[in-house]
């Protein structure tokens, strides 16, 4: 860059003096320099690290005789996740004589209005107990080791014996968005128990009946 | 009267405050940042409100893009002092009597970025540059005539025992091959399984709820 450097006038002509001048750097190349150093880092970096959510599935039967584990019918809620977004809910489960009759399904979607109100509506005894603990921790009335906050409310959730037990099936439309969201949802409203299956031959019929797809390319998963 | 004179100077900005801002900038990005390795495929990840950050090491990647392509990775980028990579490749080789020279062997223990492709086209996939190398990620083979996703995650268990599985997804892909991928990690008794995701706030407002 350029820059017009004048001579300093000196003094009226008497006796010529050096004059003190400060080391005065030039700075903008530097500067210049500083700024290609930061676009280049900010272009090639990610400043968040992405975060984790941890999902554990209950191990495979390997034997085929062994008996999966029974579940009460009436605290059963069977989340279906539909294609377009949307989720198909039904209580309890479904018997074989009835699948030709089957029960409807009702519909819902993965707004805060939507699922979360009706896992919260159904998980209302153990969210407000995990919520009170969480509030008394931090008003102080419960003396407890950060690191062992967590622990304590997993405690909370496995003493719980009112919450629905939630199945997750996904139909072959949903995609891994809607997946992730229902965990997500699973993890805010506190659900104690919830596990994810392979959706039932049954439950793909419920599915595209309720959603109008005609079921030719029907198969079990 | 005196016309009075402005002095004459030269219209010099001091830059040194800049310079030192620019400093605390690039410092500060030096330090809280970490090199973002390309990936093969852009993905759009789904949120959550999970706060675990990623973890760097004991970790296997599966990528799944939304054309349902399933991309490997372990320790999210090249390792260095253990070198699992380099033996899950030598070990990989042997299975499918493929003979990986030591230079080979390199090239994918420095490849920055999960890989998506048939073991066999590996030797021309790391010969390869890399405008070449990008038509090459068909994604790995996971039907069940050649599994070879189930080889990678058999031996990155072998050689490394404390591997934990990590799954990035597209929000758009479908379900089926996600389903596909957590079956296969299952077979090999792989239960736990971190999703990654974008933080995302929540709040919940239970009076809100309740009335």
């Amino acid at each position: 860059m350029a820059e017009i450097i004048q001579a300093e006038k000196g003094g009226k002509g008497g006796k010529k003096r050096a004059k003190k001048l400060l080391p005065h750097m030039d700075m903008t190349p530097m500067v210049d320099l500083m700024m290609l150093l930061i676009t280049f880092f900010m272009l090639t970096t990610s400043l968040s690290k992405s975060k984790v959510m941890e999902m554990i599935l209950p191990p495979k039967l390997k034997d085929p005789n062994a008996e999966p584990p029974k579940i009460i019918a009436s605290r059963t809620l069977n989340i279906l996740l539909g294609p377009e977004n949307k989720i198909y809910w039904y209580t309890g489960g479904v018997s074989p004589d009835e699948y030709n009759n089957l029960p409807p399904v009702r519909e819902t979607d993965y707004s805060a209005e939507g699922i979360r109100a009706l896992l919260l509506e159904r998980n209302r005894a153990l969210f407000r107990k995990i919520n009170d603990f969480e509030q008394q921790v931090l008003e102080g009335k419960i003396k407890i080791p950060r690191d062992s906050v967590q622990s304590a409310i997993s405690k909370l959730k496995t003493d719980d014996d009112t919450g629905p037990i939630v199945l997750i099936k996904a139909y072959k439309k949903a995609n891994y968005g809607n997946f992730v969201d229902i965990l997500d949802e699973m993890n805010i409203c506190g659900i104690a128990r919830y596990t994810i299956m392979d959706i039932a031959f049954y439950e793909n019929t419920m599915v595209e009946k309720a959603a109008g797809i005609t079921p030719s390319t029907a198969s079990t998963n | 009267m005196p016309k009075i004179k402005l002095p004459t100077k030269s219209p010099r900005i001091d830059m040194t405050p800049m310079v030192d801002t620019f400093a605390v900038i690039l410092i500060f990005l030096l330090l809280t940042s970490q090199m973002r390795s390309p990936e093969p495929a852009n993905v759009d990840m789904p949120f959550s409100i999970s706060e675990t950050p990623i973890p760097d090491v004991n970790s296997m990647t599966f990528l799944i893009s939304n054309d349902s392509k399933v991309y490997f990775n372990v320790d999210n980028g090249p390792d260095t002092t253990l070198k699992f990579r380099r033996k899950i490749l030598e070990e990989m080789g042997k299975a499918y009597n493929i003979e990986f020279t030591d230079k080979e062997l390199t090239l994918f223990e420095k490849y920055p970025s999960p890989i998506g492709l048939p073991i066999q086209n590996m030797k021309d996939f790391l010969n390869a540059n890399s405008a070449e190398r990008k038509n090459m990620e068909t994604g790995i083979p996971i039907d069940s005539a050649d599994n070879q996703l189930s080889m990678w995650i058999l031996y990155a268990r072998q050689v490394n025992p404390n591997v934990r599985a990590t799954i990035k997804g597209d929000s758009e892909t479908e379900i089926p091959a996600v389903q596909k991928v957590l079956n296969i990690l299952q077979e090999k008794n792989v239960n736990r399984f971190n999703l990654v995701t974008s933080l995302e706030a929540v709040k919940i407002n239970l009076d809100e709820i309740q009335k």
